[in-house]
């Protein structure tokens, strides 16, 4: 089976945020793959130990996220793609990012791919579906459960807290939800592995791709934190004061009950 | 001058969501004065239309098909698609639930447009419509413009609030008929495992549990508090790992994002990935017998002390105060 995976590399979620020159400061970070997407990782190993093929993983962005591509080898993927935008692209979107992956499987014949559900950074989820439509196949958001059988492929999906289970054919993109695997970490051997195994960089160019074909749609104009919450009012005295003194503030003074 | 906006409403169990009402505001600011048509999608859901008139949609599109009586993603993009390509909108609003999160991807990549996912607010400044969203899972935030083609946006529940409902608005209904055809993806089973009626992203309360619950059992101490506020449950990574509730409760970084007006935290610590995830609620209370908890220094009002003493009554004396209301 042909498997590709999705990748980002984002913040750890450890991280606390700052902004400097009007952008999110990324100096001293420590980066992560994006949670979500080690779900996917793990879920097209397990995929390709099961039916057999090959996983490969994907990810657009700089020089910088080659490490996270070979955590992934290390974890047991087989190939990696590192389709390298730094020198091309200042602004790009989610439609810039799917048009780039989607031009790139587009002779690739992918049977599966795999996505995490959303981004812990940008949060809008739209690359995986996007992917999907660029490439004719259909899609399944925020699974839990994968079950392959052929062709046909039986999926539970998480909408909301409850639970459908779908039923689709192969070639299919499916976005992982907490509660799909636990994902492994990479093994001594694994790390070692990993270093031998093929990492490629492509460009824009590669893909016979101009800025142009790939401009985004959206831009970002200003960045800002939230007001800082400063610690409130930790109540005094006997607990039944307390639990009377909190309901009456809840209800006179913040009006929310 | 103006923009005409398509909205989507959507349905659960049957009856319009909030978060409809909430994209309808929503559009109403895009619109500039421009029309704003509703568009409904089901099996039998006409009766619904005027609802969305009372809530300010100035025109209702209604397309009935046995086959949009459960979503799918090719479902309703040919219904969507087929409405956009008749009302030509300049603009079109969706709600970031999980039908919408699924479905606006998709019908943006076939308009080959951008779009703004999660948006909290939107403003029209010096011609430019401008959207604010979280990022990072709300440890920051971007304001982000659509620099070419159609706006297109999805609206995070309970944060743009919906207008008053005005019973006396009036406003045409139509149906349009769309031939829905090669569902690829077919839904065999749908097992319910949220409680009726409120759900989490568009609680305007929620108690959230963790690891101080001590176990499944010690977590359904909740329940009860969160149905005399009319609220939901929700819960910390810990509380999911050590299995005392479903993940599909959890609230953080990885997990939901929420915004209601009273967030409740019991014996949750206060890990960073926890408080991206509800840190900006209206209004924070916490509740943890160890007094230096991180969760303290974002809340509120604080009580330390043992949450099964707290919890219970607590849970007594909102009733009272219910009972007296």
């Amino acid at each position: 089976m042909n498997i590709y995976v999705l990748l980002k590399r984002t913040f750890d979620t450890e991280e606390r945020i700052t902004i400097s020159g009007g952008r999110i400061n990324e100096d001293g970070a420590e980066f992560i793959i994006n949670p979500y997407d080690e779900y996917a990782v793990e879920e097209a190993i397990q995929v390709r130990d099961e039916h057999g093929g090959e996983v490969t993983v994907v990810t657009v962005g700089g020089e910088d996220a080659e490490k996270q591509l070979r955590t992934a080898l290390a974890m047991g993927a087989d190939k990696a793609v590192l389709i390298n935008i730094e020198d091309d692209l200042d602004v790009t979107d989610q439609y810039t990012t799917a048009k780039i992956i989607a031009t790139y499987l587009g002779d690739k014949e992918p049977d599966l791919i795999l996505a995490g559900n959303v981004a812990i950074d940008n949060g809008t989820g739209q690359v995986g579906p996007r992917v999907a439509d660029l490439l004719g196949i259909p899609y399944i958001t925020t699974i839990t459960d994968l079950k392959i059988d052929g062709d046909k492929v039986t999926v539970v999906k998480d909408v909301e807290g409850d639970e459908e289970t779908i039923e689709t054919t192969l070639p299919l993109l499916v976005t992982a939800q907490q509660g799909l695997n636990e994902p492994r970490y990479p093994s001594l051997p694994g790390i070692m592995k990993a270093k031998k195994k093929p990492l490629d960089e492509l460009e824009l160019d590669d893909l016979d791709l101009d800025e142009d074909d790939v401009e985004a749609k959206t831009k970002t104009i200003e960045v800002f934190l939230p007001p800082a919450k400063s610690a409130g009012k930790v109540l005094e005295g006997e607990l039944d004061d307390q639990v009377k003194e909190l309901v009456s503030l809840l209800h006179n003074e913040a009006k929310v009950i | 001058m103006g923009r005409k906006v398509l909205v989507l409403a959507e349905l659960k169990d049957n009856k319009l969501r909030n978060v409809s009402f909430e994209a309808i505001a929503a559009a109403k600011t895009i619109a500039e004065g421009g029309e704003v048509v509703s568009l409904l999608l089901g099996e039998s859901v006409e009766s619904l239309a005027n609802e969305l008139v009372q809530y300010g949609a100035d025109r209702v599109v209604v397309v009935e098909d046995e086959k949009l009586a459960q979503y799918s993603s090719d479902g309703f993009s040919q219904a969507v698609l087929a409405v956009v390509e008749e009302e030509d909108p300049e603009a079109i609003v969706f709600g970031h639930t999980a039908l919408g999160k699924d479905l606006s991807p998709k019908v943006a990549s076939k308009l080959d447009a951008g779009l703004v996912s999660d948006v909290v607010d939107v403003e029209v400044t010096g011609g430019n419509v401008v959207f604010t969203r979280p990022i990072y899972s709300g440890k920051a935030f971007e304001k982000k413009i659509v620099t070419d083609g159609l706006i297109f946006v999805t609206v995070r529940p309970n944060n743009i609030p919906a207008l008053e409902k005005d019973e006396s608005r009036t406003g045409d209904v139509s149906k349009v008929d769309v031939e829905i055809k090669d569902l690829r993806t077919i839904i065999k089973e749908v097992v319910k495992k949220t409680s009726e009626g409120v759900d989490l992203s568009e609680a305007k309360v929620v108690v959230a549990g963790g690891r101080g619950l001590k176990s499944a059992e010690g977590f359904k101490l909740l329940d009860e508090l969160a149905e005399v506020l009319g609220g939901a449950v929700g819960a910390s990574r810990g509380a999911c790992d050590a299995g005392y509730c479903d993940y599909s409760l959890q609230i953080g970084q990885t997990g939901k994002v929420v915004t209601p007006d009273l967030y409740i935290a019991v014996g949750i610590s206060g890990a960073i990935q926890h408080l991206a995830g509800m840190s900006n609620s209206k209004v924070i209370v916490a509740i943890n017998k160890d007094p230096e908890a991180n969760i303290f220094k974002i809340a509120d009002y604080g009580i330390v002390g043992d949450l099964f003493e707290v919890v219970p009554k607590l849970t007594e004396e909102l009733k009272k105060l219910k009972v007296n209301a």
